[in-house]
């Protein structure tokens, strides 16, 4: 685990409960907010340790619940659970490809709010809930899976701006090398 | 893969997150406000930028238009105070027929304009925040009203720099209401609730509970009732779409177009006490 990784992704979840309570022409188009935790998730359980996943879930989840009306700790144990699963079969996940980025944040985006009601209705809650529900559950499953793959690409960027160039392996091979001269 | 001290951590953050859950609700808004406080300076760089495009954009404009916008103005303001005396004679005819008929004396509304600094992240409920608090005499469940004067909510939580107001649509805020017919009410009572099937842009929201027998029409006023202490009476919620029979019947429910835009609000008016 890198803490810079784990400080750029908590940064990032900040700044998204952030942009999630500020601008509002996400729903203005598309009559539903966009939750960008869960594509954060993704990406932290594909190239990070458990500890930045559950500071995220954690961290994440109570900012998020702080700037809404669900009761505190609503947002984390969905969050955790996402990150859990995703993080238990990265090995056998093709984190690099666009696709599976994008299927993995589409599945996340669309788990997120249906974890988030399951704890909200056990808890006696009584969420705004009916058929114009399953429209925005799309948009943020959708959203999740177009939001996903921007993260892999900005954080990409971002490591490649804050950390050394890995060294290329040369061509060269001391088994191979051939002696002149006489011994 | 996991080792015995991850399933400890996982367990911990498990217990925490349950027992955050378990919270009353008071200590749970204090926390919430607490954890929120970061978000402070974000929503404070977010503010002070739209007022700085919002000059810049002012800026930009012409001195004729701002001449035209000016006399536009000073013809309105004239107007508003000619019907500010109108109305000033009708405040004093109408305090002296009810110190007459013995009924309680009104007083005016003493209002506070707030920003609006953050929405509602999550889609299942209806919320915002004001950069007003305590320190500016709020208190929780105080009315909140947009700027041309129709019911927004009341007052959920209320810290020392910020409120949070919950809005009308959301679950738990029900109103009561009365409809009203060219400034009388005609007796008509409901609930107002939550509609959950239009998103909030669309401004719709029920009036249940309303009389088998009421006859409510398309295009008539919602106004709050006044009764519950929380709203006073007369304050414009919405006109009636439409209606449809509920209970086999035996009640009507209406939807009310609301008078106020929620989802573009950016300013709001709280009645103090």
């Amino acid at each position: 685990m890198s803490w810079r990784r784990s400080i750029f992704i908590l940064a990032a979840a900040f700044l998204a409960v952030f942009l999630e309570a500020s601008a509002g022409f996400v729903r203005h188009w598309f009559g539903a907010q966009i939750d960008l935790l869960p594509a954060l998730m993704v990406y932290a359980a594909l190239t990070d340790g458990l500890a930045t996943i559950v500071l995220l879930a954690l961290c994440g989840g109570l900012w998020f619940d702080s700037l809404s009306l669900n009761p505190l700790g609503a947002s984390v144990l969905p969050l955790l659970g996402i990150g859990l699963v995703i993080y238990r079969s990265r090995d056998l996940l093709l984190r690099e490809h666009f696709f599976a980025q994008a299927a993995l944040g589409v599945v996340a985006g669309a788990a997120q709010p249906l974890g988030t009601l399951f704890v909200l209705l056990n808890l006696g809650a009584t969420p705004l809930l009916g058929w114009y529900s399953l429209w925005q559950w799309v948009v943020m499953a959708l959203g999740g899976g177009v939001v996903t793959p921007l993260c892999f690409e900005l954080f990409d960027r971002l490591h490649r701006a804050f950390e050394y160039e890995p060294v290329r392996q040369t061509s060269f091979r001391p088994d191979r090398e051939i002696k002149r001269g006489r011994r | 893969m996991l080792k015995k001290s991850h399933y400890i951590i996982l367990v911990f953050v498990v217990l925490l997150a349950v027992a955050l859950l378990q919270l009353p609700g008071g200590t749970m808004g204090k926390l919430k406000l607490a954890i929120s406080a970061p978000f402070l300076a974000l929503f404070g760089l977010a503010g002070s930028t739209h007022e700085t495009i919002g000059q810049g954009r002012e800026a930009l404009i012409p001195r004729r238009e701002l001449l035209r916008q000016n006399e536009h103005l000073r013809r309105q303001n004239q107007e508003l105070q000619l019907r500010l005396q109108q109305e000033g004679q009708l405040a004093s005819e109408n305090a002296r027929l009810r110190a007459e008929a013995g009924w309680a004396r009104r007083s005016p509304w003493r209002v506070k304009l707030g920003r609006v600094v953050a929405r509602e992240p999550a889609n299942w409920w209806r919320s915002l925040e004001i950069d007003l608090g305590a320190r500016d005499g709020l208190r929780v469940n105080l009315p909140v009203l947009a700027p041309d004067g129709a019911l927004a909510g009341r007052l959920l939580s209320v810290g020392e720099t910020r409120s949070k107001v919950i809005l009308l649509g959301d679950p738990n805020l029900r109103v009561a209401a009365v409809v009203a017919t060219d400034g009388l009410t005609n007796g008509e009572t409901g609930i107002i609730m939550a509609n959950s099937s239009a998103p909030q842009e669309d401004g719709m929201i029920d009036l249940g509970y309303l009389s088998g027998n009421s006859a409510v029409r398309p295009g008539q006023n919602v106004v709050t009732w006044g009764v519950g202490g929380v709203f006073p009476s007369g304050i414009t919620i919405g006109k009636i779409v439409d209606t449809r029979p509920k209970e086999n019947g035996l009640t009507i429910e209406a939807r009310v177009m609301l008078a106020a835009r929620l989802g573009a609000l950016e300013e709001v008016w709280v009645i103090l006490p």
